[in-house]
């Protein structure tokens, strides 16, 4: 038992263990019972039919989802490009004694972070080509989702930030360095490998949001097992399978965070 | 037929329609953050429980619907249950949907919070001869809830937010009446800002009574 466990529960004694071992007993009865109430439903309902589901095993409907999958990765790659290097002169701005640019930083990061992602979207699609802006499709749907993050991701790094020893940046300023100097070589370099679990996990969220590319009609993965699903009349389960793709790509990615996590607290 | 004279930014046209739109958002958020707080402190109880087969409900149950973008689980459940014959109406099915989402982010909250307490307090309470019931009741719960005051009102937050997402699935809360009233009048401008001044409220509120609660249960450690 882990360190958590130890918390709330003594070592189990014999009467502890005969209870833990009915209560697993009733548990597995209560999931199995209603596994086979879910598949009773599905069956009943023809979607457990082969016609359902074979065409998964096929190459083009493969790559077809490959493909999509791709396009996910793309706008998740590109949005984090952008936003997470844009969040690191926004935090210090935050961060530093110029009173103005701290005023105009604060008031972006509580501003965008307050605003939902759908309704920046919007905005792009419907209000800005109004004023005679437009951007291509996966414009549309990046720029809101750089938007909507960089405040958030700039919240980390100054959290990072501000959990550095004050003495770090004392010490460069003693050196003759100014503010950014200090930052750029002292402070920031340090904080962003302590960090780096924090933005790994941050790019989950990234690719959840790419998600949004199913209302700007950009091809990435939900986009495409709608439009599978409409084609081949396979809603439900062509759904499912674009909700297991998304669950596998961010539980590595989850996986890789806690590995960072790991690493950086043994060292 | 002629346009009607319109108040300064048509304002009687987007106040209607933005007003119902906005009580729909907050009765969904009201729902689904009640669900979530109930279904998260079951699957809490369940991932710190002594059962095995009770944590590994807990863990695959958050892993699953942590890592699923919520849109995903919208779709998937608006035109997908009907398929296996489950029939409910547009604004139960996306609020129980949310409520489904967000419950993972609370039990994660609610499993956090119980870490902050050191083990010795537990250890303590233990040797002092008092029962598990007891722990948990006297000595951990009231300080975990505390360190959970912040983290549950980021949940508030990201939720009342999410609720947007149900205008991509046809429901008319107000950032689904923004963009009616966006594309029937021509007001984009106004119709947005009017929006986004209300999701900035909603925030800035929440943000500020989590402040206040804090404040006021604060451990000093």
């Amino acid at each position: 038992m882990s360190e958590q466990d130890r918390l709330l529960f003594d070592e189990p004694g014999p009467r502890a263990r005969r209870r833990i071992r009915i209560a697993t007993g009733a548990t597995l009865i209560v999931v199995a019972g209603l596994l086979a109430l879910m598949i009773r439903q599905f069956a009943a309902h023809g979607q457990l039919d082969a016609d359902q589901w074979s065409m998964y095993g096929q190459w083009p409907i493969i790559r077809f989802l490959l493909d999509a999958i791709g396009r996910t990765l793309l706008v998740t790659v590109v949005a984090a490009a952008i936003a997470f290097p844009l969040a690191v002169p926004i935090a210090l701005l935050r961060l530093g004694r110029a009173r103005l640019p701290r005023a105009l930083a604060r008031g972006y990061v509580e501003l965008f972070r307050a605003v939902p992602l759908l309704l920046l979207l919007y905005v792009f699609l419907f209000a800005l080509p109004r004023a005679g802006v437009t951007f291509p499709v996966f414009w549309q749907l990046v720029l809101p989702i750089v938007l909507s993050n960089v405040p958030v991701v700039a919240e980390i790094f100054r959290a990072g930030v501000l959990a550095q020893p004050r003495g770090q940046a004392e010490a460069a300023y003693s050196l003759g360095m100014t503010y950014w100097q200090a930052m750029r070589f002292v402070v920031v370099p340090q904080a962003a490998r302590k960090l780096l679990p924090a933005l790994v996990s941050q790019l989950v969220r990234l690719l959840k949001d790419s998600s949004l590319g199913y209302v700007v009609s950009y091809v990435e993965l939900l986009h495409q097992t709608q439009v599978l699903g409409e084609y081949y009349h396979t809603v439900l389960s062509s759904y499912l399978i674009g909700a297991t793709c998304y669950v596998l790509i961010n539980a590595g990615l989850s996986r890789l965070a806690a590995l960072l996590d790991r690493r950086r607290s043994d060292g | 037929m002629p346009r009607q004279l319109a108040l300064p930014g048509g304002l009687e046209h987007t106040l209607g329609p933005l007003g119902h739109g906005l009580l729909l958002t907050l009765a969904m958020t009201g729902l689904a953050f009640a669900g979530a707080l109930v279904l998260g402190v079951l699957l809490a109880v369940c991932r710190i429980s002594p059962v095995p087969p009770l944590r590994a409900l807990g863990t695959a149950y958050v892993t699953v619907f942590r890592n699923i973008p919520l849109l995903v689980l919208l779709v998937l459940f608006v035109f997908g249950l009907p398929d296996v014959g489950l029939l409910f109406s547009l604004f139960a099915t996306v609020t129980l949907t949310m409520a489904l989402y967000w419950a993972a982010f609370v039990c994660e909250v609610l499993r956090a919070g119980i870490r902050t307490v050191p083990v010795g307090q537990a250890e303590a309470a233990r040797a002092l001869g008092l029962t598990a019931g007891q722990n948990i009741r006297h000595v951990i719960l009231p300080q975990a809830l505390r360190s959970m005051v912040q983290p549950l009102a980021g949940v508030f937050i990201g939720l009342a937010l999410s609720t947007s997402l149900a205008a991509a699935v046809g429901v008319a809360e107000m950032t689904g009446q923004a963009e009616f009233t966006t594309l029937k009048y021509d007001q984009p401008l106004t119709t947005f800002a009017a929006t986004t001044v209300v999701y900035v409220l909603i925030t800035l509120t929440s943000g500020l009574v989590a402040g206040q609660i804090e404040k006021r249960v604060a451990v000093r450690r």
